[in-house]
């Protein structure tokens, strides 16, 4: 094993087990946080892979604002701050059966077609911001157009949906 | 005439129609009295012409062609159907008459007139009829009429049983009867009475004793012998005429006619006539010995029929047709006065129970001479009517136990029939002695005011009994009936030795109960036989209650199986579907149930069993 | 590096994250799981795009585009949670059972009406303790007008709809 692979095989262990208990952990707001630890642990993932800029952008959006986001909202809904109970509901043995079925396809499905491939990780292209960053607006440059109008329309959407008297009233 | 012969079930057929329609009581009565008169004055010309001067005919119409056994209708005129036709006519006018005075206070008498009427056509059908469906047309409106009057008064509990009873049991034996039609058609090629008869030499001897035997069962039902006979004492609930006309004189006595019928088909199954004979042996004997011990006065009677009824059987199952014959005619005159002077007696005293008459001769003389020449007749004391007839039951029974006759019966079945025939003899005079004893000699044993009843209930009587002194002398030339019904060769009418021997038995069981009265007028003779023997006498020998055990309760039962099978397989088949569905469908309802999860974790298993597919396959 | 590694870790991280989203009742616990099933799927992304050394670098620009569509997802989807939990005082998912078939063969359940209550007045209800586990029969009234879908039209008001 080449020492990315060790590398990564931690951030991975890090990253699942993380996963896991964001899953099944019984308080709300420890959920978020370990959420934090699996971002942070793939933020790693892509520096091994040499993404930097995606790596970067992760830590920036998803763990400084998405889960800024989540935690609003957990304040917001009165979540429990302690240790809750009935944090699953009654599908939690199929939802597990779903997900051990899941978990089997793919790595069975990736496992058998990938068998042979390698990540030349040391001469890969670098996925610097100015690689990146390049393609990004150069051939993506109309995806990227159109997210931002996405990104518009979410706005406007959030701030209808925040409006609060939808639904008591035809207040047109 | 003869080709008219239709016209004498027509006749009161449309007094039948009639009462429809709402007429007021005279004129109904006008009408039924019409159609019976009416009846009566085309029968007496007929009888006349076919017995007298021996002419026949027969007419033919085709109903049917159902291609194989054509159905037809049509009448046929003899001397038999004439002089039978006769006295069905004159019974049922005399009946009709004194119904007029019976049921005045009746309210239905409107329906029961129509019936009455309805009856009488049924059996001049029967007696006319020239094809085997027809006969069997009227034999089964006979039988409706028969359950409608027996249930006339609704108010009686016991009337409803009664009729459904009588019904049921003539049904019983009317399935063997028309399988036996059918199996005699079928190989006869023709319904025809005459083209059957004279097919009957060809048919093999398995087939006309399988017919015959099945026709056997129709005739013990309508004929109420054993052991189909538990129907006719219970029959008594309907009113006292209707048992006169019907259960006296024409409806069992159209067991009889079928037989003198379709004799010749019974010759050549001499198996049938030994059946014949033991089941005639058997049931005069139970029904005179029954008769010994009954309180109502119409049981006795009625009882007193099932045994004279056998009398006839017996006859004709020893080859003694124009005895049956005979008898046919006398009994249907002595004992239809018997019955209407038994219907004066309940219309004077409101009770038939001889337990609470007693002395009633001074009260109504002429209803006590009436029973009394009744009952000599019936015994068969000379000169009296029955006298001749009863003889010649004897005479014939004898003679089958001399010499095989042609007829082919045995002589032991014989020798039976003539030793039930004296010991029968016997019996008649004791329950006939007994009769007239309780219920008008000795005290009065209730208080009431009797009378003679009304002309128009007396006329019938009085005129009944002057036939039934008459009616014997049919039998002065030995060889008038056999003449008149078509069978020559025989001969009936007074014998000596049989007169003596048949005197003397009647002499000695009058005797006996004379005797037994004597000790004590105010008691039942019979007590002395003890009270076991008595009741089981009275019950008949229990065949009734064996029939009950055996035949009605597991049949109930049955019926209250198929009923709940039905409703619970059958229509719980049906409404299992229906529940069915919505069991069903509140199950798929739960698919709906508006969890997200639910649907998500569908979706998720849905893809990774799509993916799975592909992936094995490709 | 062989190209298992994150592959295997993508599939792992994307199991655990349906199981995530099927199995927990908070409302926000889903919506992280959706997050983990979107880092799992940008994983992949990034490593197919450096295993195929792609000149375009498209894998990377998706990565990002999903990064920026995920975080714009969380923000709406937020919105709704929070206008439901003003509507209903709960974001227990299995509450929110207005597509469930009106079960006009009711056998004698309980309606499980979810109880309205007006923003200003809601009491601290801890999510998912109001209603008890109301997988299978739901009877909740008629449904509010087919395709009623999460944000699109107003969540029914008080539940007095026939």
């Amino acid at each position: 094993m080449s020492g990315y692979e060790v590398v990564f095989t931690l951030l991975g262990v890090v990253t699942v087990g993380s996963a896991v208990l964001v899953v099944t952990t019984r308080n709300v707001v420890r959920a978020a946080l370990w959420l934090v630890v699996t971002l942070g642990a793939i933020a790693g993932c892509y520096l091994v892979l040499t993404a930097e800029l995606v790596a970067v952008v992760q830590l920036l959006i998803y763990v400084g604002a998405v889960v800024v986001l989540l935690l609003f909202a957990v304040m917001f809904t009165r979540a429990p701050i302690g240790p809750a109970t009935d944090l699953d509901t009654g599908n939690r043995p199929v939802a597990v059966l779903v997900a051990l079925a899941t978990a089997g396809l793919l790595v069975v499905l990736l496992v058998d077609a990938f068998r042979q491939a390698y990540v030349t990780v040391g001469s890969a292209p670098p996925g610097s911001a100015e690689a990146v960053g390049g393609a990004v607006f150069r051939t993506w440059v109309l995806p990227f157009e159109v997210v931002s109008v996405l990104l518009l329309a979410a706005l406007v959407g959030a701030v209808v949906l925040s409006r609060p008297d939808i639904g008591t009233a035809e207040s047109r | 005439m003869i080709a008219a012969a239709w016209l004498l079930p027509a006749l009161p057929l449309l007094a039948a129609a009639a009462g429809l329609l709402p007429l007021s009581r005279r004129a109904t009565a006008v009408l039924a009295v019409a159609g019976a008169a009416g009846a009566t004055v085309l029968a007496a010309p007929l009888a006349v012409l076919t017995a007298g001067r021996g002419q026949h005919g027969e007419t033919a119409h085709l109903l049917a062609p159902v291609g194989g056994v054509d159905v037809t209708a049509g009448t046929l005129a003899d001397g038999l159907a004439g002089v039978v036709a006769l006295m069905v006519c004159l019974v049922a006018l005399a009946v009709q008459v004194y119904s007029v005075a019976y049921m005045r206070d009746d309210g239905h008498y409107r329906a029961y007139a129509a019936e009455v009427s309805l009856f009488t056509a049924a059996m001049l059908t029967v007696v006319l009829a020239a094809d085997l469906l027809v006969l069997l047309v009227g034999w089964e409106v006979m039988g409706l009429c028969s359950y409608l009057l027996i249930g006339h008064y609704r108010y009686l509990p016991e009337a409803p049983g009664a009729a459904l009873k009588a019904f049921l049991v003539t049904r019983v034996g009317d399935i063997g009867f028309l399988l036996g039609i059918l199996l005699l058609a079928v190989h006869a090629g023709t319904f025809r009475i005459t083209a059957i008869l004279a097919a009957v030499p060809d048919l093999p001897t398995a087939t006309l004793t399988t017919a015959t035997l099945l026709l056997l069962l129709g005739v013990a039902g309508k004929s109420a012998q054993f052991p189909l006979h538990t129907w006719l004492p219970d029959a008594m609930a309907g009113p006292t005429p209707i048992s006169a006309l019907i259960h006296a004189a024409t409806m069992v006595a159209a067991g009889v006619y079928l037989v003198l019928r379709l004799y010749p088909a019974f010759v050549a199954a001499p198996v049938t006539l030994a059946v014949l004979g033991c089941v005639a042996a058997v049931t005069m004997l139970l029904g005179a010995l029954a008769a010994l011990a009954q309180d109502d006065l119409k049981r006795v009677l009625a009882w007193s029929t099932v045994s004279q009824l056998a009398y006839m059987l017996g006859a004709l199952s020893v080859g003694g047709v124009a005895a049956g014959a005979f008898h046919l005619l006398t009994h249907a005159a002595f004992k239809a006065l018997l019955f209407l002077a038994a219907g004066a007696v309940l219309h004077a005293t409101g009770s038939v129970l001889m337990s609470r008459l007693g002395g009633l001769r001074r009260a109504m003389p002429i209803t006590y001479a009436a029973t009394v020449v009744g009952g000599l007749a019936l015994v068969g004391v000379p000169p009296v009517s029955g006298w001749l007839s009863k003889d010649a039951v004897l005479e014939s029974a004898w003679a089958a136990t001399r010499h095989e006759l042609p007829s082919g019966v045995t002589r032991w079945v014989a020798a039976v029939v003539l030793g039930s025939a004296l010991a029968t003899v016997g019996l008649t005079a004791a329950y006939v002695t007994r009769l007239v004893l309780r219920t008008f000699h000795g005290v009065a044993r209730s208080d009431f005011a009797a009378a003679d009843p009304p002309a128009l209930m007396r006329w019938p009587i009085v005129l009944l009994a002057a036939t039934a002194v008459v009616h014997g002398s049919i039998g002065v030339r030995r060889t008038w009936l056999p003449t008149w019904i078509g069978s020559p060769e025989e001969s009936v009418g007074a014998n000596v030795v049989a007169t003596v021997i048949a005197v003397t038995l009647a002499a000695g069981g009058a005797l006996l109960v004379v005797v037994a009265w004597r000790l004590d007028p105010a008691e039942d003779p019979v007590r002395l036989l003890g009270s076991r023997v008595v009741g089981a006498l009275r019950a008949g020998f229990y065949v009734d209650a064996a029939q009950d055990r055996l035949v009605v309760r597991p049949v109930l039962r049955t019926a209250r199986l198929v009923s709940t099978a039905d409703s619970v397989l059958v229509d719980g088949a049906v409404e299992s579907t229906g529940t069915g569905s919505q069991r069903l469908g509140r199950l798929l309802a739960r698919l709906e149930a508006g969890n997200v999860q639910l649907y998500l974790t569908g979706l998720a298993t849905g893809a990774v069993l799509v993916a799975l597919a592909v992936a094995v396959t490709v | 590096m062989h190209l298992l590694f994150p592959l295997v870790l993508s599939a792992l991280l994307f199991a655990v994250g349906v199981y995530g989203v099927l199995a927990r009742r908070n409302v926000v616990l889903v919506l992280m799981s959706v997050e983990l099933m979107l880092n799992a799927v940008n994983l992949d992304l990034v490593a197919f795009d450096v295993w195929l050394r792609d000149a375009l670098h498209a894998g990377q620009s998706l990565a990002l585009f999903v990064i920026t569509i995920a975080a714009a997802e969380v923000g709406l989807g937020l919105a709704i949670v929070l206008q439901v939990f003003r509507q209903r005082a709960t974001v227990a998912v299995d509450a929110l059972d207005e597509l469930a078939e009106p079960d006009t063969l009711v056998q004698g359940g309980a309606p499980a009406e979810p109880v309205a209550v007006p923003a200003s007045a809601a009491s601290p209800v801890p999510a998912g303790a109001a209603t008890g586990p109301a997988t299978g029969s739901a009877e909740s009234g008629a449904p509010r007008g087919s395709g009623a879908e999460r944000g699109d039209a107003p969540a029914g008001g008080p539940a007095g709809s026939p």
